[in-house]
């Protein structure tokens, strides 16, 4: 029978199956960072376990580490004693970990693909909810909580529910000006941020095959914005393009033998999905977030929706509790709306594609004198090939903040906040009440959308300064 | 820790979408242990800037002191997939949460920490929030081993769980110990498996 890739992934890594149970899942690749994993090692301890297959594990530290200078000292004490754990956790249980000082250091999902760690194939987790990013190489890739970070530290596998199968076909070809990211704003719009919920989605058509590897991580990275706990694209030549020679790739012989192996994964003819929803590339415009999930965006020259249109009391009284914290009306556009804030950073979009697109459209202009902004490479390695390519003196002479790796603004744990009642346009993936600090109010939109609105002060459509 | 039957009043969240950095927001995420969050459960939305509770907030109000279990609106838990929302939520005392749907690592996380998330239909959760605003007192009772949701009208209503959970949940079973089980299946499939990654170590 045929079978979707999401089907071929699941059915090769099932260890046990019993009716009335969850299955048994093998798991490839665990990544940790420090948030979410303490208190699986110290239920480790308690429960006198070993770290099962501390070669498939790699740690590192994102959340909570400050974007400044790495040669001082951590002020925050909390902030330092999580890293300081961790550190001792990957020393007791034998885990690599690329540390604060690390020239591997980074966001565990941008670290992840450059060593080409994440390959086609494979089963990925992570105790972080985006790791649905790895999901662009072909890998059935899961966010989980930390019972579950426990579960495979001591068994490598997860207790897992079959999903259903989700098709996301995108058809067509982007404009000039529209990206990656206004393509999974777009999609989450359209179907909610509910949408996918016991799903995993698959990204199909030309549109998602004409994409880049790393555009295709900032698709598959908001997933869980749609719902669905993992989403992928089958992997391809650029898929094997961008992995071969990467540290942890195969090599030789064995590199042959992989990419005949992941030849195989793609969706077979005549498979079936459980949903199919279908996006018109050639019609999409830059996207825009106006309130308070990740599902309420709109094109950005479109009217925000009023309450008046809305029919559901329900619906209503969602849209004007979102409007109330954002501050702003229904019925226009957000293009001229004021900003204070820009971050050019996250899982979503801070690797070196996005860092020159913000860089192609900062060169040679000022950011407005009213706004922040901020720039957070995603990784030591991005951070290297800007510098190799001078974008770090771009964003320097246009008045931006050029910081060091890691999560940043995109969750505000590490001290890097928008001020309450503050205005940002965010490259990040959430724009839930508070999320980029007490009282923060979130436009999540592409880097060329930030980049644009970073210079002239205002939420600018970036193709009026192309 | 076994699940026992809940009887209890209702704490009515109506909002949709409530994510976890609503139920626990990122800052309160530096800590180590899994103990002090029920303090910050809901924190920007029930304390002012100085810290003090808002007293229109329904977790401020004296009628819910006890309550426990949550009503909330569609798509509860979206969002990150911290852990620390399920622990802020029992830490605070809730045992169960009610809504027409849950997001799919919220619903995993709860289950594995003794919260039982319970979905009903809509025309149920549309009554339930009926008679909380009728009577704050409203009563409903939860009986996890028949699977029925009992209403303050005392209509007895079925809800979906899978039936490995329920077992978990009813014996205080641990799914580590469950999955421990399996060692020698795990390392027969480690042994046929293919194209593992360089080795980390």
């Amino acid at each position: 029978m045929p079978r979707t890739i999401i089907e071929k992934l699941w059915d090769s890594h099932v260890v046990h199956e019993q009716p009335g149970a969850p299955a048994l899942v093998y798991i490839d690749l665990h990544l940790i960072h420090e948030v979410t994993s303490a208190q699986a090692f110290q239920g480790l301890r308690e429960r006198g376990l070993k770290v099962r297959r501390p070669d498939l594990t790699l740690a590192t530290v994102d959340h909570s580490i400050p974007s400044t200078d790495r040669s001082l000292p951590i002020v925050d004490e909390l902030g330092r004693k999580q890293l300081e754990q961790l550190d001792k956790n990957c020393q007791e249980f034998g885990i690599r970990l690329y540390g604060i000082h690390s020239d591997r250091q980074g966001i565990v999902h941008v670290i992840g693909p450059e060593l080409g760690l994440t390959q086609p194939g494979m089963t990925v987790v992570c105790g972080d909810s985006h790791t649905a990013t790895h999901g662009a190489f072909g890998a059935l890739a899961f966010g989980i909580g930390t019972s579950q970070v426990e579960h495979v530290l001591a068994t490598q596998c997860l207790l897992q529910m079959k999903s259903k199968t989700y098709q996301v076909q995108v058809n067509g070809a982007l404009k000039k000006g529209v990206s990656a990211k206004d393509i999974i704003l777009a999609v989450i719009a359209k179907i909610g941020i509910g949408g996918g919920t016991g799903s995993v989605f698959e990204y199909t058509g030309p549109a998602v095959r004409a994409l880049s590897m790393e555009e295709r991580m900032t698709v598959c990275n908001m997933s869980i914005e749609g719902g669905a706990r993992a989403g992928l694209v089958a992997p391809d030549d650029t898929t094997f393009q961008y992995l071969q020679g990467r540290p942890h790739a195969p090599k030789g012989a064995d590199w042959d033998a992989a990419v005949a192996r992941w030849k195989q994964l793609p969706t077979d003819d005549g498979a079936r999905y459980d949903h199919t929803v279908t996006i018109d590339a050639d019609r999409l415009e830059p996207m825009i977030t106006f309130g308070t999930n990740p599902g309420m965006g709109v094109s950005i020259n479109a009217a925000v929706p009023a309450p008046s249109q809305i029919a559901d009391p329900g619906a209503r009284a969602d849209l004007e509790k979102a409007l109330r914290y954002m501050g702003i009306e229904g019925g226009k556009p957000l293009v001229g709306h004021k900003v204070d804030v820009v971050f050019i950073g996250s899982c979503t979009n801070s690797r070196i594609s996005d860092l020159r697109t913000a860089a192609s459209v900062l060169k040679g202009r000022k950011v407005s004198p009213n706004v922040r902004v901020l720039v957070v490479p995603g990784s030591q390695e991005v951070k290297r090939q800007a510098a190799a390519e001078g974008l770090p003196e771009v964003f320097r002479a246009a008045g931006a903040d050029y910081r060091e790796p890691g999560c940043s603004m995109c969750l505000a744990m590490n001290g890097d906040m928008v001020e309450p009642g503050q205005y940002s346009v965010s490259t990040s993936n959430r724009n839930f009440e508070g999320r980029q600090g007490p009282g923060a109010r979130t436009f999540l939109a592409s880097p060329l959308t930030a980049a644009a609105s970073a210079i002239t002060g205002v939420v600018t459509d970036v193709r009026t300064l192309l | 820790m076994k699940f026992q039957n809940v009887e209890s009043r209702l704490v009515p969240m109506p909002a949709t979408n409530i994510d976890t950095d609503q139920i626990i927001p990122a800052r309160f995420l530096k800590t180590i242990s899994k103990e002090g969050l029920g303090a910050n459960l809901f924190c920007d939305w029930r304390y002012d800037k100085q810290g003090n509770p808002k007293p229109d907030f329904i977790l401020n109000q004296p009628r819910i002191q006890g309550a426990q279990v949550l009503l909330a609106g569609d798509n509860f838990g979206c969002g990150s997939s911290r852990e620390h929302a399920p622990w802020a939520l029992t830490q605070f005392g809730f045992r169960a949460v009610i809504s027409t749907s849950f997001a799919d690592i919220f619903r995993g996380n709860s289950l594995k920490n003794g919260l039982l998330p319970v979905i009903v239909p809509p025309d149920v959760h549309a009554e339930l929030f009926g008679a909380v605003e009728q009577n704050p007192a409203a009563v409903v009772k939860i009986d996890l081993a028949r699977q029925t949701l009992t209403t303050p009208a005392g209509r007895e209503v079925p809800f979906p769980v899978d039936g490995f959970s329920k077992h978990c949940l009813l014996e205080g079973v641990d799914e580590m110990g469950y999955m421990l089980q399996h060692d020698a299946r795990i390392a027969a499939f480690e042994a046929g498996r293919v194209g593992s990654i360089n080795t980390l170590t």
